[in-house]
């Protein structure tokens, strides 16, 4: 396909994805060339030795960034992807992990110190256990934060909220209350996204009834038996009385009331008016 | 406290003097934000330090998973707020590479532009505020006073002064008006440099700035690299890499300008190299300016990006289009890219999985500082206590971006 992007453009894939599968050898579980990405898979075990020969003898001097994604319909949920950047070559790798809450992956802090806090967010975040990492802090979440947010079934709300308690003089935790639900729009095309019954479809399964059901007359209304005795009667509305007394209306924004005090600024000079904060 | 060390002090006469902790910040005007740094200190000299950063984490990366492609872009605004135009950057390429979208060059040419008028912007405040940080105060205000011409520009592009939301997958939102092309000419041809080398003459040649930076916190290459460094932090080391010049991305392969690279790798260098960095920044404003071609600014593609209102009163085909391009969004293939640009502060990717729907399945972003705040506890060891101010000023931290 023909790049019509403006994206970064680094030193041409052709070739890297056939030689460094070849360098691996069998380290690599899968290996793919997409959307100008060069993405390999190696064995989760074998993670330090692959991106030790990617970076000792393939010029992937640097690991840019680790990120977590979570597929939960996998049997091994997560995948830790490494990013890595050939300074010499100017080439981009992606080396990908996959692994569940179980099974630790191994550290790369070994190879590069940059890791040792990526590899704590991707614990934080999604739960993924880095064996070998000697400071596996939380890091990015608060000081006794529970579970790992960004877990696809991880609620965006969370599940605590904080706030300052004037009675306790401290910040406390308490469940989180909505006041409103979380609005979450579904905007996905009905024909063409949506893998759900649209509101009414349901309907469309039952059989047809062998007789429709009609109403020809009152009486089939099913309203019981005072109402099928009335229903020959005419309904007459009632006129209204005309009364010769007027109504009283709303009184006249200016008008004056005796029951109020006439200006509002006197009755201030009184203090009968709530005084103010802090007076 | 286990494993301290006790010595006898010189001063004293003769008790025992322990080493103590103290915490910097996270309130604290010279952490650049809410950074706690739990700091042990013998005496006055640093021992190790451990940054404990979160305290504006906002889940950036969850809301974005539950938003529509275009919905997310506002979040990265208010990533790293110093500099919003080059975060938007960094995302808007990623969808686009996603997409394999053409977008105008005048698009290209009008993202280049401000992407280096944000530079600019960016590196006045952290230029002020790491001089400040080390004890002067008139260089930061004549700073700012370039950097609200900068806002006031951003204000006369998009709207808003900080929070553009203005670069759009597939181009930019609205065509400039000529006259704020033809002020940003004449700014960069008289108050930028005036005011800009007015201030630079107070700091570069000072001796208290020289003496609370040169040889502070020396980073080999090596280092550097192995620390994840990028940006003016892996130049200041004296690696000449700008993914400005060595994976350009819009028009920048078109761009004439100089890489500035430091030869000692402390602070003053770090410092220095934003101050060459913003020159050359006003260097490819003005080609933008001199080469930026008439055209539309935005990609033709409906099913991208939608059709000016204008069009929308007289055609029904435009009406479709941006109503299911603001409720439904845009589908962007299944498929996993990372794309990085050269932020001010350095290499901000976004790593962005799509699984073929309107909205990211997954979207990473990969702040700078975060690596870098990393490194503090190796830059500072052995360093005095108010080295750790200029070292975390030459660090350039935003925590809109390395909290996220």
């Amino acid at each position: 396909m023909a790049v019509l992007h403006s994206a970064p453009r680094f030193a041409s894939n052709e070739g890297v994805l056939d030689s460094l599968s070849l360098a691996l050898g069998s380290m690599l579980v899968s290996a793919k060339d997409e959307m100008g990405e060069v993405v390999l898979t190696v064995q989760r075990d074998r993670v330090e030795d692959a991106l030790r020969l990617l970076r000792d003898l393939h010029q992937y001097q640097q690991l840019m960034e680790i990120a977590g994604a979570d597929y939960p319909s996998r049997a091994e949920r997560f995948e830790v992807v490494y990013m890595l950047l050939s300074l010499t070559k100017n080439h981009r790798v992606m080396v990908k992990v996959s692994a569940a809450e179980n099974t630790p992956v191994p550290t790369v802090t070994t190879l590069w110190p940059v890791a040792g806090w990526l590899e704590r967010e991707v614990f934080d975040m999604y739960g993924v256990v880095f064996a070998g990492n000697p400071d596996l802090r939380r890091i990015l979440t608060d000081y006794g934060f529970e579970g790992h947010p960004f877990r696809k079934d991880f609620p965006l709300t969370g599940y605590v909220e904080l706030r300052y308690s004037e009675e306790d003089k401290r910040v406390v935790y308490e469940p989180v209350k909505l006041a409103q639900d979380l609005r979450s729009f579904d905007f996905m095309s009905p024909w063409e996204g949506a893998d759900y019954v649209l509101p009414g479809d349901e309907k469309a399964g039952t059989p047809p009834v062998a007789e429709a059901k009609v109403t020809e007359s009152p009486k089939q209304t099913g309203a019981g038996a005072p109402a099928e005795a009335k229903s020959h009667e005419k309904v007459v509305p009632t006129a209204v009385k005309a009364t010769d007394k007027a109504e009283p209306g709303a009184p006249d924004p200016t008008a004056k009331r005796d029951d109020r005090p006439a200006d509002g600024a006197a009755s201030d000079k009184a203090g009968s008016g709530p005084a103010p904060e802090g007076s | 406290m286990s494993g301290m060390t006790l010595e006898r002090s010189p001063t004293t006469t003769g008790e025992a003097v322990d080493n103590y902790t103290i915490n910097f910040g996270p309130q604290h005007p010279a952490a650049h934000g809410v950074l706690r740094m739990v700091m042990e200190l013998d005496g006055e000299v640093i021992e190790r330090v451990d940054p404990h950063v979160g305290l504006l984490h906002r889940g950036t990366e969850k809301l974005i998973e539950h938003k529509t492609y275009l919905q997310a872009l506002p979040y990265f605004d208010r990533l790293d707020y110093c500099s919003p135009l080059c975060m938007e950057h960094s995302y808007v390429l990623a969808v686009e590479k996603l997409l394999n979208i053409e977008v105008p060059l005048r698009a290209q040419y009008l993202r280049v532009l401000f992407a280096e008028l944000s530079r600019i912007c960016n590196h006045m405040l952290n230029m002020g505020s790491h001089v400040m940080d080390v004890g002067a105060m008139t260089p930061n205000l004549w700073l700012f006073e370039i950097r609200e011409d900068c806002m006031n520009f951003f204000e006369r592009a998009s709207g808003a002064r900080m929070h553009a939301a203005w670069y759009r997958p597939g181009g930019v939102h609205q065509d400039v008006p000529l006259k704020l092309l033809t002020d940003i000419g004449d700014w960069l041809d008289t108050r930028l440099p005036q005011l800009f080398d007015d201030a630079m003459s107070l700091v570069v040649d000072n001796r208290i700035f020289k003496q609370r930076n040169v040889d502070i916190a020396l980073v080999s290459r090596d280092d550097a690299i192995a620390w994840g460094f990028s940006g003016p932090m892996i130049r200041a080391a004296g690696i000449p890499w700008d993914l400005r010049k060595s994976q350009p991305y819009d028009v920048y392969d078109r761009m004439d300008f100089e890489v500035p690279v430091g030869t000692n790798s402390d602070c003053y260098d770090r410092f220095m190299v934003r101050v060459e960095e913003v020159r050359q920044s006003a260097r490819i404003m003005k080609q933008c300016l001199r080469e930026m071609p008439e055209g539309p600014i935005a990609s033709t593609d409906r099913k991208v990006v939608p059709p000016k209102r204008a069009e929308m009163k007289s055609s029904m085909e435009s009406l479709i289009h941006h109503f299911k391009l603001y409720t439904e969004g845009f589908h962007v293939p299944a498929g996993e890219v990372y794309v990085a640009t050269e932020s001010p502060k350095g290499e901000f990717g976004v790593y962005l999985v799509s699984d073929g729907s309107n909205k990211p399945y997954r979207c990473k972003i990969r702040p700078t500082a975060f690596s870098h705040l990393q490194a503090m506890d190796m830059m500072c060891k052995g360093h005095m206590l108010p080295d750790a101010t200029a070292i975390l000023g030459a660090i350039d931290v935003v925590f809109g971006e390395c909290d996220r």
